[in-house]
C-alpha cells in the first residue's frame, strides 16, 4: 500500500534530510537561485532585443559606403570604432574589446579572492578583492565614456529622412538619445541604452557589494566569522555579472 | 539512541536561545517567526479578498441591471457616478482591471502562497524557521508596501490602471488612450515591482529552506504533498516573475521615458504620434510568459492543500503519491511553453498556434492524473466532512468543471470563436479563480487550530461551504452560455444590442448570485475573528493527522519544537495502515515500533533505521574524543 520510494546507500544519507544535500549554505543557494530568476530578466531583455532587431533589414551594402539611417540596422563594428584619445582613428571593437577585457580580467581576480578565502589568508583576501573593485571601477569608467561617445556621436553626424505631417523632411542627425540617433533606427539607441544600461546597474551594485566584502576583510570581520563564504557568495554575483556581459557584448557588438 | 540524542541536542543549543523577550513590534509587526508572518500574509490577503469582492459586485450590478441608479454609491464612489446616477464607464474598466490584478497577485498568489509556504514549510519539513528569517520579513514588508500603492491608486483622481489586468500596451502605455493610463498605471507598475521583489525574496527562501533545512529522515520521497506543491510553486515564480520585471521596465520606459519598445505606428486623437518599430506583441509574449506560469502559481499550492487534506479526511494513503508528483513536475515544465495560447487571436502564425495548441492540450494529463487520484483517494475511504474536506472537495469539483471548458478554449479554432468571451471569464473563474479561493479556504479551516489554537466553528464552515459552493455554480454557470452567446468581456454595457435582450434575465441572474455568494464570506469572517478569541480550545491534533506540524505544541514558540526537532521515519499517509492500533500513524513513529503493521517490503526500513542508529553512536563516540 505504501509507495514511500527506496533509496540506497549514500544517495540515501544525502538527500534524507538533517544535511546539506547539495555541500552548499542555504545562503549560497539562495545566491544561485537569484541569479537564475535574473538570468531570466536578461534572456527577457535579450529576447525582446532580438524580436526588434529582426523588424528591420540589415546593412547590405560594402563596408566602406556604410551610413547611419533609420532604414536598416547599422553594422555594430562601424558604430563602436572610437577608442579615446585616438580621434577618428578606425578601431573596430576596440575600446569594448578592452572594457571586456578589464570585466574579465576582475573576474579572475575575484577567484583569486575566493581561492584565498579558502586559505583563510586575509591579506591575500583584501588585495584581490580590492583589485577586483578597482576593476570593476575601470570597467563602469569605461561604459561612462563609452556612452557619452555614443550620446555626442561623430563629427558630422547623418542625414535621416522623416516623414511629418505627410511630407518627407531631411534632417541631420548627430549622436544619440532616446528618440533618434544618428547610427540607425530607434530602437537601436533605445535597446542599447536600456540593456547595456541595466546590466551596468548590475556592475555597479556588484561593485558596492564587492567594496563591502572588501571593507569586512580589511577591517577584520569576516576573520572573526572564522570563514570567508560572503567573498564566495559576492564572487558568484560577480561571475554572474560578467557571464551576463558576454551575451550583452554578443548582441549588441557582434551580431 | 540516548547518546545521539544528547549530541544532537548540542548541536541544536543555539536554535533554541530563540525564545528571547519580545515586544509587540517585534512579535507581530517586524517578526521574522515563519508562523507570523504567514498570518500576516493571511490577513492582508483577506482584506484584498474583500476590497477585489467588492469591486466585482460593484461591475455585476452594472452587468446585472444596467438601468440602475448607483446614487448610493457616491459617498464612496464619489464622481465616479455620474450626474445621472450611472457608473462611469472608464471607471468600469477600472473596476475590472483592479479587480483582476488584486485576486490574481494580491490574493490568490501573495494570500495564498504567502500564508502557506510561509506557515507550513519549515512546520512541514521539521525546521525551526525559514531558511532567512529577515528576508522573509523583508518579503512580507515588500507585499505591504506594494499592497500600500496599489490602495492609494484606487483612490486617485484619475483612477486606477484601466487596461485590463494584462496591462497590454498601446492602451497601457499612453496616458492620453484612457484615464486610467495616467497616474494610475505608474502606480500599477511600481507596485508590481515591489510584488515581484518580494515574491522573489520569498521564493528563493522557500526553495533553499525545502533543501536545506529537512529534518533528519525527510527525503523528498517522504514530503507532504503541500511541501512539493510550494515548492515547485516557487521554482515557477522565479522563473517566471522576472520576464513580468522585465516587461515591465520596457514599459515604464514607453511611457515616461520616450522608448517605443512596444509602440508603433499609433494615430490617436487624430495625431501621428513619432514611436516607430516596437511591437505590442513583445508585450503580449514577455508577459504570458508569466502570466500563464502564474496560473499555476495560484492553483498549485491549492492542490497540494487538497492532496494533504483529503488524504487526511479519506482515512487513506493518498492514491497515486509518486504520480502526484511526477504530475505536478509535468505542470511545472510545461506551464512555461503554452503561453501563446492567451494569444490565438494576436496575428500568431497558424502553424504556431496548432505547436502551442498541442502543447496547451498535453496538460489535460498531469491534471487528469491529479483529478483521478483525487477521487480514487476518496472512493471507499471513511470520509470525515469537515469543512476543510467539503473544500477540497469543492475545490476537485470545479477543478473537473473548469478544466474540460479549458480543452475547448486550448482549441485554436474553438478558441478564436470564444476568445474574450464570457466563455472564457467562465472557464478561468472555474479552474483557477474559484479553485484556488476553495484551497485557501480549505486550508484556512484545516490549519486554524495550529495558526491561534483554537478549533473554527463547524456549523458555520458547512454554512459557508454550501452558500459559496453553490453561489459560485450559479454564478459561473450560466456565464458559459453568456459567452457562447457572444457576450465580450470588458464591455460596460450591451443594452444597445439587438442580441443581448434575451440575456438581460440571464445576467440579472449571475450578478444576483455574486452578491449573494459575496454576502455569504461575511459569515467565514465572523466564524474566523470570533472563533480566534472565543473558539474551543483545540486539541493537539485535531484530525488525527501524520505530519509533523502536529506535533509542535499547541502553540508553538519561535523555533517550532521546545526540544529536539523530530526525526521522521516514515511518508506522511501512513492512514488506516492494515494491522496498525490507531487509523493513522504519524512521521515520528519508527518501523521498528509497528511490527504489526510493517509491509513486507518495510522491513529493510527497520535495518536503516537500526543502521542509522548505529552510525550515530559512531559519530557520537568521535564527538567525545
Amino acid at each position: 500500500m505504501s509507495t514511500t520510494a527506496v533509496l540506497d546507500g549514500p544517495k540515501r544519507k544525502v538527500w534524507g534530510g538533517g544535511n546539506e544535500p547539495l555541500n552548499a549554505s542555504y545562503g549560497k543557494l539562495m545566491m544561485w537561485f537569484f541569479l537564475l530568476s535574473d538570468a531570466f530578466t536578461f534572456s527577457a531583455l535579450l529576447v525582446a532585443y532580438g524580436m526588434i532587431r529582426f523588424t528591420y533589414p540589415g546593412y547590405a551594402g560594402p563596408a566602406e559606403d556604410f551610413v547611419g539611417s533609420n532604414e536598416y540596422w547599422p553594422v555594430p563594428e562601424l558604430v563602436f570604432d572610437a577608442f579615446p584619445f585616438l580621434h577618428g582613428v578606425h578601431i573596430p571593437l576596440g575600446f569594448v574589446g578592452l572594457m571586456t577585457f578589464i570585466l574579465i580580467l576582475s573576474s579572475v581576480t575575484m577567484v583569486l579572492a575566493v581561492e584565498a578565502g579558502h586559505r583563510n589568508d586575509k591579506d591575500a583576501v583584501v588585495k584581490w578583492m580590492l583589485w577586483t573593485v578597482v576593476g570593476g571601477f575601470a570597467f563602469l569608467g569605461c561604459q561612462a565614456w563609452e556612452w557619452n561617445h555614443f550620446i555626442h556621436g561623430t563629427d558630422t553626424g547623418s542625414t535621416f529622412r522623416f516623414l511629418i505631417d505627410g511630407d518627407w523632411v531631411s534632417q541631420t542627425v548627430k549622436g544619440a538619445n532616446l528618440s533618434v540617433n544618428e547610427y540607425g533606427p530607434a530602437a537601436f539607441a533605445q535597446l542599447f541604452f536600456f540593456i547595456t544600461g541595466f546590466h551596468g546597474f548590475h556592475v555597479f551594485s556588484g561593485v558596492a557589494f564587492n567594496f563591502l566584502i572588501f571593507y569586512q576583510a580589511a577591517v577584520g570581520k569576516l576573520e572573526q566569522r572564522g570563514h570567508y563564504e560572503m567573498v564566495e557568495k559576492v564572487g558568484l554575483y560577480w561571475h554572474f555579472v560578467d557571464l551576463v556581459w558576454v551575451f550583452v557584448f554578443t548582441f549588441f557588438y557582434l551580431i | 539512541m540516548s547518546v545521539a540524542a544528547n549530541v544532537s541536542a548540542g548541536a541544536h543549543a543555539h536554535d533554541e536561545h530563540h525564545e528571547h523577550k519580545e515586544n509587540f513590534i517585534t512579535k507581530y509587526i517586524f517578526s521574522t517567526d515563519h508562523k507570523m508572518i504567514g498570518k500576516q500574509f493571511l490577513l492582508t490577503g483577506m482584506l484584498w479578498a474583500l476590497i477585489g469582492g467588492f469591486l466585482s459586485v460593484i461591475f455585476r450590478l452594472q452587468l446585472g441591471f444596467p438601468e440602475m441608479k448607483l446614487e448610493w454609491l457616491r459617498p464612496l464612489l464619489g464622481e465616479w457616478i455620474q450626474v445621472d446616477g450611472s457608473l462611469d464607464p472608464e471607471f468600469y474598466l477600472a473596476l475590472v482591471t483592479m479587480h483582476g490584478t488584486i485576486m490574481v497577485f494580491f490574493v490568490l498568489t501573495a494570500g495564498l502562497s504567502g500564508t502557506f509556504s510561509n506557515f507550513l514549510i519549515p512546520l512541514q519539513i521539521g525546521a525551526r524557521d525559514m531558511a532567512s528569517g529577515f528576508m522573509n520579513m523583508l518579503s512580507y514588508w515588500f507585499f505591504f508596501l506594494s499592497s500600500v500603492i496599489m490602495l492609494t491608486s484606487l483612490f486617485i483622481e484619475t483612477g486606477p490602471a484601466a487596461g485590463g489586468w494584462v496591462v497590454y500596451p498601446p492602451l497601457s502605455a499612453l496616458p492620453q488612450a484612457i484615464q486610467g493610463s495616467g497616474l494610475g498605471m505608474t502606480l500599477w507598475l511600481v507596485a508590481m515591482v515591489f510584488f515581484i521583489v518580494s515574491s522573489l525574496l520569498g521564493g528563493i527562501n522557500y526553495i533553499a529552506t525545502v533543501i536545506n533545512l529537512r529534518t533528519k529522515g525527510m527525503s523528498f520521497s517522504r514530503l507532504p504533498l503541500t511541501i512539493w506543491a510550494f515548492f515547485l510553486t516557487a521554482v515557477i515564480g522565479l522563473l517566471s516573475f522576472p520576464v513580468l520585471f522585465a516587461a515591465a521596465l520596457l514599459l515604464v520606459f514607453d511611457r515616461s521615458f520616450g522608448t517605443s519598445f512596444y509602440l508603433s505606428d499609433i494615430y490617436i486623437q487624430g495625431e501621428a504620434l513619432p514611436n516607430m518599430g516596437g511591437s505590442p506583441i513583445l508585450y503580449q509574449h514577455l508577459f504570458w510568459f508569466l502570466g500563464h506560469p502564474e496560473v499555476y502559481i495560484v492553483l498549485l499550492p491549492a492542490l497540494g492543500i487538497t492532496s494533504e487534506i483529503i488524504a487526511t479526511n479519506s482515512r487513506k494513503p493518498i492514491f497515486g503519491y509518486k504520480a502526484m508528483i511526477i504530475s505536478m513536475l509535468g505542470i511545472t515544465v510545461l506551464s512555461f511553453v503554452v503561453w501563446a495560447h492567451h494569444m490565438f487571436v494576436s496575428g500568431l502564425n497558424p502553424f504556431l498556434g496548432s505547436i502551442f495548441m498541442f502543447l496547451t492540450l498535453i496538460i489535460a494529463v498531469p491534471s487528469a492524473v491529479k483529478v483521478f487520484n483525487y477521487l480514487t483517494t476518496l472512493w471507499k475511504g471513511n470520509i470525515i466532512f469537515t469543512p476543510a474536506m467539503l473544500f477540497s472537495i469543492g475545490l476537485v469539483s470545479f477543478f473537473i468543471s473548469g478544466g474540460l471548458t479549458g480543452i475547448f478554449l486550448g482549441n485554436s479554432a474553438i478558441d478564436i470563436q470564444l476568445h474574450d468571451t464570457y466563455f472564457v471569464v467562465a472557464h478561468f473563474h472555474l479552474v483557477m479563480g474559484s479553485a484556488s479561493f476553495f484551497g485557501l479556504m480549505a486550508g484556512v479551516y484545516h490549519w486554524f487550530p495550529k495558526m491561534f489554537g483554537k478549533m473554527m466553528d463547524a456549523k458555520l464552515g458547512y454554512i459557508h461551504f454550501w452558500l459559496t459552493f453553490v453561489g459560485v455554480y450559479m454564478v459561473f454557470f450560466p456565464m458559459h452560455y453568456i459567452g457562447i452567446a457572444g457576450f465580450p468581456r470588458r464591455y460596460y454595457s450591451w443594452s444597445n444590442f439587438e442580441f443581448a435582450n434575451s440575456f438581460t434575465d440571464l445576467n440579472m441572474f449571475v450578478s444576483v448570485a455574486a452578491i449573494l455568494t459575496f454576502v455569504a464570506q461575511f459569515v467565514f469572517l465572523f466564524n474566523f475573528f470570533w472563533s480566534m478569541y472565543r473558539g474551543k480550545k483545540a486539541p493537539l491534533n485535531p484530525w488525527r493527522s501524520n505530519t509533523l506540524e502536529w506535533t509542535t505544541p499547541l502553540e508553538p514558540v519561535h523555533g517550532n519544537w521546545p526540544g529536539e526537532i523530530p526525526t521522521v521515519y516514515r511518508w506522511p499517509y501512513d492512514y488506516s495502515k492494515p494491522g496498525a492500533e490507531e487509523d493513522f500513524i504519524p512521521q515520528t513513529v519508527p518501523y521498528s515500533q509497528t511490527p504489526e503493521s510493517n509491509l513486507p517490503h518495510e522491513q529493510q526500513f527497520v535495518d536503516e533505521e537500526r543502521e542509522d542508529a548505529a552510525d550515530d553512536v559512531v559519530v557520537a563516540n568521535e564527538h567525545k574524543h
